[in-house]
């Protein structure tokens, strides 16, 4: 159990996390419900970013103006042969509402369970120089994590997973209501604040292209650090650690 | 005992899942009573739909404005969408500037009638600088002159039991349908004039519909045609508008 000096942040002694959960029941279900309303809207935003792969910035664009960036790819109209548009934008709105309500779900429970203060705020001690270097060292050398890592996250995580549950989702759910003529009308500012409905737009994508760098990312690291353990330790809820002592 | 837990574990989910398919057509009932229903809710993508008609009516039930902009504001650039009618019936109207055009308004009302473009244009004309944008990701800021839906609608005596107002393009596949609040709605018009000028015959002349609050393909072209119905459910195919049956939802304020 000399283990538990170097968990730094874990204010429980590993012997006491012997048979108990790596990952919450409620953080699980929403993890993979989240990650299913993903993959449906980003393979659907796909489908309706086709049709015009264009991106402006202010209140207007269109095809004859100028754009922003002319996206290297495809304009796919022609629904005669398939109609790949109509049935994505079902989809879209369709996983946007599980993924709002999934993601209502963890942030009301985050913050009754202390999930967000007690296993993402980086402590005093993650942010301090040498830890934090020690880290970065880690990543950028490949290092597989060490053990404790199995139990608690490193800062990198910590402030990854931050920036993807108050920043990333946040602004993406924002901009996708900016680009809602109805919604407009209620709430003007919803779009005025980033100047126009074709910003919103453009912002939308950029995140969910940040998003996708995350999870490409994501998924690396989770095949780095032992990718069965890991899933095991996101659908059972037992990370190998507490296994091994038990 | 583990079997035990997996056997409740079952039984949860099963219990759970028989009481989410009776919520949810709880749900349905109580939102078509509210008129929050959609008529295309049917199937998994019509619960989404549903969720977001249903919010977003709530959210305008103040009835709304959609943000209006100042003449320097108008795009320089206006797309524009699909090909004008090749009926001979619509080109003989053309040829005649659209004189013998009669807009009919019918169902659900006192006295049902038609309105040539001469009466049409002689009722207070109102204009609007509004944002359009089309579902394929473009939009353009335009002024539209004509007379709001609801003048005419007022005109013709809406029974109360109208809830829907349908309405119909020369061009046999194009129909749409809105609810009773959009239709009322100041910013809903029957629009013959674009930036200044008369409709032209690919922007929809004479007169087409616009709604400022959902996506452009709400604003039908080509209007022959208004009725108002209490239920969409005997409306053609009952999805409420041409596009459900090729794969496009019928509530685009999105």
């Amino acid at each position: 159990m000399a283990q538990s000096d170097s968990v730094p942040a874990l204010t429980v002694p590993i012997s006491a996390l012997v048979g108990s959960r790596r990952h919450s029941a409620i953080v699980r279900i929403t993890h993979w419900v989240n990650a299913i309303s993903f993959l449906a809207l980003l393979v659907s935003g796909i489908g309706i970013l086709l049709a015009h792969p264009r991106l402006y910035w202010g209140e207007t664009g269109a095809v004859g103006g100028p754009s922003l960036i002319d996206l290297p790819l495809p304009f796919v109209l022609d629904i005669s042969v398939i109609n790949i548009r109509g049935p994505s934008r079902y989809l879209h709105f369709l996983s946007a509402w599980v993924c709002i309500l999934t993601g209502l779900m963890y942030i009301i429970s985050g913050l009754i369970t202390r999930h967000f203060r007690t296993e993402l705020l980086p402590s005093r001690f993650h942010l301090a120089w040498h830890s934090l270097a020690g880290t970065i060292s880690n990543h950028l050398h490949f290092r597989r994590p060490p053990e404790e890592e199995a139990l608690s996250y490193n800062v990198l995580q910590r402030l990854a997973y931050l920036t993807v549950v108050f920043i990333f989702f946040p602004l993406i759910i924002w901009t996708g209501l900016a680009m809602s003529p109805a919604l407009s009308s209620v709430f003007p500012w919803l779009r005025t604040v980033f100047g126009g409905q074709q910003s919103a737009r453009t912002i939308h994508f950029f995140v969910a292209v940040s998003l996708v760098l995350f999870l490409v990312v994501h998924i690396v690291m989770v095949i780095r650090a032992g990718f069965r353990a890991r899933m095991r330790a996101m659908i059972t809820g037992h990370s190998s650690a507490s296994r091994t002592t038990k | 005992m583990k079997e035990l837990v997996t056997r409740r574990k079952l039984i949860t989910t099963g219990l759970a899942a028989v009481a989410g398919f009776a919520g949810l057509q709880t749900a349905a009932h109580i939102a078509d009573k509210f008129g929050f229903l959609p008529p295309d809710h049917q199937g998994l993508f019509g619960v989404g739909e549903t969720l977001t008609y249903a919010s977003q009516r709530i959210l305008m039930s103040g009835h709304s404005l959609a943000p209006e902009f100042s003449l320097s504001e108008i795009s320089k650039v206006a797309p524009i969408n699909g090909k004008p009618p090749e009926s001979d019936e619509y080109h003989r109207s053309s040829v005649n500037q659209f004189s013998d055009w009669r807009l009919m308004v019918d169902g659900l009302v006192a006295r049902p009638r038609s309105f040539s473009m001469a009466e049409l244009k002689s009722f207070p004309a109102r204009q609007q600088i509004t944002h359009q944008a089309c579902e394929e990701g473009w939009s353009f800021i335009a002024q539209w002159i004509g007379v709001p839906l609801s003048y005419v609608l007022n005109l013709v005596g809406v029974s109360e039991r109208a809830k829907w107002v349908a309405y119909y393009s020369i061009q046999n596949d194009w129909w749409d349908s809105m609810d009773l609040p959009d239709a009322m709605h100041p910013q809903t018009f029957l629009a013959y004039g674009f930036n200044g000028q008369d409709l032209t015959i690919e922007r929809g002349a004479p007169v087409r519909m616009r709604v400022a609050r959902q996506l452009g393909q709400k604003s039908v072209k080509y209007l022959t045609r208004i009725s108002l119905v209490d239920s969409l459910k005997h409306v053609r195919d009952g999805l409420g508008s041409g596009s459900p049956s090729v794969g496009f939802s019928w509530y685009v304020g999105i």
